[in-house]
């Protein structure tokens, strides 16, 4: 599809290219300096009113979201697409190439060659030569013509495809993103414990969806190192499907659950006044946990039990041991401190109950669904490949020509490579050192 | 013995071959520039066993983990892979020369994380960084940096070498540095090689945020330099394909495309706020 159309010229060039390549890199660092996603106030605040009004019209507080610098990625693919469809004919044109095509004064001339004569004739040669090409993994393929016998054998002739590979990738990436952007959300839903959420709030905007189905906190915990850093937030989740339990599973930092293509990332929580209380009767295994305020009393009618937190010890922020009080078909009333998040026998009470009293908290998750991830995974691979094919692999090609004097035979190797040629010498020498010898 | 005491010997050992590359080149004296090679690679050893000592270190206080999570780490990781990087090209190249360049470059990333203000202990890790995409997403990237690091070296010495008059050319065939071609040749090869690194890098954080995050991208600063960056790098390698860019703008380009590297690794951390949460430490 060659093109004399100056038009199309100037979206196949390099210097495009190079022009795009240097304004996205340039202008990217606007972003990096100048704070993004804040109110006009901030800025107005922070550069006057006069740049804060210009910073508006240039999109510069969500330049990354900008109609110009989303332009400038979309010249980026167009450049990539009619740059592509410009060369790859050509460049497909020399995988197919037959080599066979090239005529016996060409492989006569190449620069990297070797060249000597043998006694026996043409024909044993051209088998014997066959025979050791086979054994290096060089299938060759024969014409002949008169007295001449030219053998031809290539590796690696797709590699010439690996550029088109890498610039491939960054397409099925922008493909990804787009993807992405327009059938994806990113939300936030906070879910106390015990507690279960069908809805998110979507960022940057005031929209709220429906999950479809339910997440429920069945608990959050912290823990921490010696040294008082956090070392871990989890929370352990069920999601709930018209009322049913599905399934449960701990999410941590980097450890994220996914449901109907749906991803919820443990991201932030928030510690309330209130206790979680998980009473659990050992003789029949029945449990049942409450949220009970501070100093309130609860009921459980069918074990016919009721309790209420009464005091409790922090540290900072963090509840570390409260006192509980329980009493049992209304008899004598008893207290016990416990350790927090601790299940412990209650000693009044032959051990028939044990109880867990927890601070409350609800667990922070970011909610983000995203199809378009996969597509950019996938670009990613693609583009690593392609590098390494790009740079790393070549395409070998090497001519026999066996040409039959009578008495026995001239033979000529020749070979060209299309990159790393100091490294395809080594191979040729060795291969021609073989076949002289032979 | 701890790992300190052996960073420090490696940081003088550095400062001693660096010295003796110099004196090689300088005097151009091939016995000072094996000796050279000799320092350098006792100190890759002992560095390497310090690096290790770290990491068993860190198993011992019960927060085992690769020694790769704050500055002062990662700038010693820099420097460990600087000298890995230089050692390959002189062994692959037959070439002591670049040393000159790359050995002072290891000794004053080493020299920083000895004396500069850093937090040089060994830390339990905060949960965004427990992640094993840490070790591969630190890795990639130091190893792309420390070719860079070498692009711009050479970049350097081509600059130099092709900046001397013409008097200077017979005095050239003598000289230790490289046939300019030569130069322009391992440039170009190192940086395609750190541009792999360095895509590999950004496509390791990049998976990482999104387990972390659920976004694999949000134009965070540090992800937006090491986007510039590898931008830099993307435009160079097309450069060749347009006529009238040649090997002095090539050179040009491998010191600008460092000096991002080095906004990237140090700048955005110091100068700019972040995601990344490296610096502060
Ligand atoms: C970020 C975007 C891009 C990346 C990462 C990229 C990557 C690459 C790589 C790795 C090479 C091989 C270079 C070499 O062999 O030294 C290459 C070659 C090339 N690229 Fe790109 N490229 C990008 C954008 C573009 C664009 C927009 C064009 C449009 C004109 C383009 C045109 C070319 C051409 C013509 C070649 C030479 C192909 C050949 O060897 O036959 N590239 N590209």
């Amino acid at each position: 599809m060659q093109n004399n159309n100056s038009v199309w010229h100037f979206f196949a060039s390099v210097k495009l290219a190079l022009t795009t390549l240097f304004l996205i890199a340039t202008t990217s660092i606007i972003g990096t300096i100048i704070p993004q996603k804040e109110s006009f106030d901030w800025y107005v605040s922070q550069y006057g009113s006069k740049t804060a009004q210009l910073f508006a019209v240039l999109d510069i507080p969500d330049m990354y979201n900008s109609w110009w610098f989303i332009s400038l990625l979309f010249l980026l693919g167009f450049n990539l697409v009619i740059c592509s469809i410009d060369r790859f004919p050509a460049v497909w044109k020399q995988v197919k190439a037959d080599g066979l095509q090239v005529g016996p004064e060409r492989v006569k001339k190449m620069s990297t060659q070797r060249g000597w004569h043998s006694e026996s004739p043409a024909s044993s040669n051209v088998q014997k030569i066959t025979e050791i090409l086979k054994k290096y993994g060089w299938q060759a393929s024969k014409k002949q013509t008169g007295s001449d016998t030219i053998l031809f054998s290539q590796k690696g002739s797709w590699t010439r495809t690996g550029v088109y590979l890498v610039h491939s990738s960054i397409l099925i990436i922008f493909l990804g993103a787009i993807i992405g952007s327009l059938g994806g959300f990113k939300g936030f839903v906070s879910v106390p414990e015990t507690m279960a959420r069908d809805k998110v709030a979507l960022y940057g905007s005031r929209e709220i969806v429906e999950l479809g189905f339910e997440v429920r906190c069945n608990s959050f915990s912290i823990e921490f190192y010696a040294n008082g850093m956090v070392k871990e937030y989890t929370s352990s989740l069920t999601i709930l499907e018209n009322g049913r339990e599905l399934f449960t599973r701990d999410i941590e930092v980097n450890s994220p659950l996914t449901y109907k293509g749906i991803t919820f990332y443990q991201s932030s929580y928030e510690a309330y006044q209130d206790f979680v209380v998980t009473v659990v009767n050992t003789a029949t295994g029945k449990r049942k946990s409450f949220v009970s305020a501070f100093q309130k009393q609860i009921d459980w009618p069918e074990e016919n039990i009721r309790f209420g937190i009464i005091n409790a010890k922090a540290k900072g922020q963090s509840i570390v041991s409260s006192k509980i009080w329980f009493t049992r078909n209304n008899g004598t009333p008893a207290t016990q401190w416990l350790d927090d998040n601790v299940l412990t026998p209650l000693d009044g009470f032959s051990e028939e109950y044990q109880v867990n009293v927890k601070q409350m908290y609800a667990t922070g998750l970011q909610v983000a669904k995203d199809p378009g991830v996969w597509w950019v995974y996938i670009g990613c691979g693609l583009m690593l490949f392609g590098l390494y094919v790009a740079f790393f692999m070549s395409h070998r090609r090497i001519w026999i020509l066996v040409k039959d004097t009578g008495k026995g035979s001239e033979i000529v190797l020749s070979g060209s490579a299309n990159k790393n040629r100091p490294g395809f010498e080594t191979v040729f020498d060795k291969l021609a050192s073989e076949l002289e010898q032979s | 013995m701890d790992s300190s005491q052996l960073l420090g010997i490696t940081t003088f050992t550095f400062l001693f071959a660096s010295f003796l590359y110099i004196s090689a080149l300088v005097f151009r004296a091939e016995t000072i520039g094996k000796v050279a090679s000799g320092f350098t690679v006792v100190a890759l050893f002992i560095l390497t066993l310090g690096l290790g000592l770290r990491w068993i270190e860190s198993y011992k206080l019960g927060i085992g983990h690769a020694p790769l999570t704050n500055m002062y780490e990662s700038v010693v990781f820099f420097a460990w892979t600087i000298i890995i990087f230089y050692l390959g090209i002189e062994w692959k190249f037959k070439t002591r020369t670049i040393g000159a360049f790359a050995l002072p470059i290891a000794f004053l990333a080493m020299a920083y994380a000895s004396f500069a203000p850093l937090n040089r202990g060994i830390n339990p890790l905060v949960p965004a960084l427990q992640s094993n995409w840490l070790l591969a997403h630190v890795v990639t990237c130091f190893v792309g940096y420390a070719a860079f690091a070498i692009a711009a070296a050479l970049g350097i010495m081509y600059l130099g070498k092709t900046s001397f008059g013409a008097g200077a050319r017979e005095a050239q065939t003598k000289e230790l540095l490289p046939p300019v071609s030569v130069l322009e040749d391992i440039t170009h090869k190192t940086m395609i090689f750190g541009f792999i690194w360095l895509s590999a890098g950004i496509i390791t954080g990049a998976i990482w945020a999104n387990s972390a995050w659920g976004t694999y991208w949000s134009w965070d600063p540090k992800e937006t330099w090491s986007l510039i960056t590898w931008f830099v790098y993307a435009f160079t390698l097309h450069a060749r394909y347009t006529r009238g860019i040649k090997g002095k703008t090539i050179a040009w380009l491998s010191i600008v495309g460092f000096i991002a590297v080095i906004f990237t690794y140090y700048g955005v951390n110091f100068l700019l706020a972040g995601l990344h949460s490296y610096g502060s430490g």
